[in-house]
């Protein structure tokens, strides 16, 4: 600025030149945006009236779209078109969020809802040992029974096999023999678990001339585990850092103690949560099992030797009665298996959040 | 028991490409040395080649011939790991491990290699390391609280005492004050000044004052081009060096009339 004054209007005649930026602008206040929703539903609702759309979702998209252009518009007049996209892609972050939430939401609500009522004390400690189909009672505990045993049997194989697959990749591999495994890996990642359970029925069950087994089953779960054991293993071993190995190594820890006491342990927790993911997404398949398992209505605890049952596979068992008594004993066991899962993934969490390397004073 | 270390034609690479070339160099016992040069002129490559951890990085391979105390350390049926506990490293980033305590990250080196101790001769062990590091007073009332709770010059003490307390004969420094403000760097700088009545220390250094400060002998790295491997230029005395150096690239290097 020189020393002459500069006459008002002169400066405004200006406007917002170049190198000038105004610091202050005009934003819209906190209750706008609320007006604008509610007003929205009011021109959806009343659209939806006078043109006597049948649909309650057609109201709601019409009110969605009214508020996204007048919020745009609205913000575009009052504070720019930097504030008025930001606030469009706002509301579409949402509104995807809010998309993708409602069946999620809507599905925990249906299988709670109409699965509780059956759940009980009863249910969870019998079995469907002599009950028709359009009898009440029986239960499921030989389908927890079964799932469990299958589900722990084929983290027993598919665990450890994983876990030094990765340690491999990550520590070990180069070259060639590192680029198939993953190249296998991935391709393992998208088997469809029907052709898993055909694998294993074609081999255990009619080459080696096996019977119908759980342990069978817990071949084919551990072959769709593996794969994505090894993928979230690998993923946490390459985020540690490589200078811890490096401090390890050059004490003169050897290389397979430095990965032993030093990289898994500070991966651990990551580990933990994508073995955890990894055992829910097997506790919820039921074509290997139908295949393999073959399903029973009687416990047996031997996973070895007969069939067995598992949650899933008697979800589909009963539904296919299609009395009333089952379905309610299919939502139960649903609700059950929801809940199994679950349970799961907040243990996979919580171990997680104890095992993490902390960096807090 | 400090050793000492000759180097002899001395060659490094990292694949195909050639890192350091015919570098020829005494390190006395008990004594500290200070490489200095500019980035990228194969100093660190150098001070990795010392202890064997040059290997670990893929394609890292070296020609040549490292004697500590008339042993090659490249000679036949020589195992790296023993080497790394005789000859010992401090990083550039303060590394502690994030799983471990303060105690246990001392106690690391020993308890890594499965060696089993008695806990109170492990006590003994890391109060002793840490009194060495100047570190015990600061941290000795919280030795079970996790190591990167520390701030960056006590992590980088707590890693200067993991490291001796593995015993080894040589401690070699990969510019461990880089990441440090200048009170820890001062509190570093007193220890290497400690620490060389035990162990040969070998410092890699950007720092010109440092070098003039700590070593006892200087040698100046450098590279004709970037792409070019890097050479030792000149090595002598770091009074020397720094006043009268007998090479006038080291001359133009120190007196910042460089490139």
């Amino acid at each position: 600025m020189s020393g002459t004054t500069v006459p008002a209007d002169e400066e405004a005649s200006r406007g917002p030149a170049v190198g000038r930026v105004a610091l202050r602008r005009p934003r819209l206040p906190g209750w706008s945006l609320a007006a604008l929703a509610l007003g929205s539903v009011a021109v959806g609702t009343g659209v939806g009236l006078v043109a006597r759309l049948d649909s309650r979702g057609q109201w709601g998209l019409i009110a969605a779209l009214v508020f996204v252009g007048a919020t745009f518009a609205l913000s575009a007049s009052v504070e720019g078109r930097r504030h008025a996209v930001d606030r469009l892609a706002a509301v579409l972050v949402w509104a995807c969020f809010i998309v993708a939430m409602v069946p999620l939401a809507s599905l925990v609500w249906e299988t709670v809802a109409r699965g509780i009522p059956g759940v009980s004390w009863y249910f969870l400690t019998h079995s469907m040992n002599g009950v028709l189909s359009w009898q009440e009672g029986g239960g499921i505990y030989h389908a927890i029974l079964g799932t469990v045993e299958q589900v722990l049997l084929a983290s027993v194989i598919a665990i450890p096999l994983g876990l030094l697959t990765a340690v491999y990749l990550v520590e070990y591999g180069r070259g060639r023999l590192a680029r198939a495994i993953t190249f296998f890996v991935d391709v393992m990642t998208g088997i469809p678990s029907i052709v898993a359970g055909l694998f294993v029925l074609s081999l255990w069950i009619m080459m080696l001339d096996f019977g119908y087994s759980g342990f069978a089953g817990a071949m084919a779960l551990a072959i769709l585990m593996v794969p994505i054991v090894v993928r979230s293993t690998e993923e946490m071993l390459k985020l540690v850092p490589n200078e811890l190995r490096e401090a390890s190594l050059a004490m003169g820890v050897p290389k397979w103690r430095t990965i032993l006491k030093v990289v898994l342990p500070t991966a651990i927790g990551g580990i933990t949560t994508g073995v955890m993911l990894a055992l829910a997404r097997i506790a919820g398949e039921t074509a290997p099992i139908i295949l393999l398992v073959f399903g029973n209505n009687m416990i047996n605890g031997n996973p070895f030797e007969g069939a067995q049952s598992s949650l899933p596979l008697y979800v589909y068992e009963q539904w296919g009665f299609g009395t009333e008594q089952a379905f309610d004993r299919a939502w139960a066991a649903a609700a059950v298996l929801i809940a199994f899962v679950m349970i799961l993934n907040l243990v996979a969490r919580g171990i997680a959040r104890w095992k993490a390397p902390s960096g807090g004073r | 028991m400090a050793k000492r270390i000759d180097v002899s034609a001395l060659t490094a690479y990292y694949g195909a490409h050639k890192a350091i070339d015919g570098i020829t160099l005494h390190v006395e016992p008990a004594s500290v040395t200070a490489f200095i040069g500019p980035s990228g002129c194969g100093k660190s490559t150098f001070l990795r080649t010392l202890n064997r951890m040059h290997e670990v990085t893929p394609g890292g391979r070296v020609e040549g011939k490292v004697l500590l105390d008339n042993e090659d350390l490249y000679g036949q049926g020589v195992d790296p790991v023993s080497v790394r506990r005789t000859v010992g490293m401090v990083f550039q980033r303060p590394n502690p491990f994030p799983t471990m305590s303060i105690y246990d990250n001392v106690a690391a080196g020993l308890k890594l290699n499965g060696i089993k101790y008695r806990r109170s001769e492990l006590d003994d062990i890391v109060e002793k390391n840490l009194r060495g590091a100047n570190l015990w007073n600061e941290v000795k009332d919280r030795l079970g609280r996790p190591g990167s709770g520390l701030s960056g010059g006590q992590q980088q003490r707590l890693c200067i005492a993991r490291a001796t307390a593995v015993e080894p004969d040589v401690l070699l420094m990969d510019e461990p004050c880089s990441a440090l403000d200048p009170i820890s760097t001062l509190a570093i700088e007193d220890l290497i000044d400690k620490l060389k009545t035990e162990y040969t220390i070998v410092i890699v250094t950007h720092n010109m004052q440092q070098a003039a400060r700590v070593s006892d002998r200087t040698a100046f790295f450098n590279l004709a081009a970037i792409g070019e491997p890097g050479r030792l230029i000149e090595v002598d005395a770091t009074e020397k060096i720094f006043s009268n150096p007998s090479v006038q690239a080291t001359e133009d290097y120190i007196s910042g009339r460089f490139g």
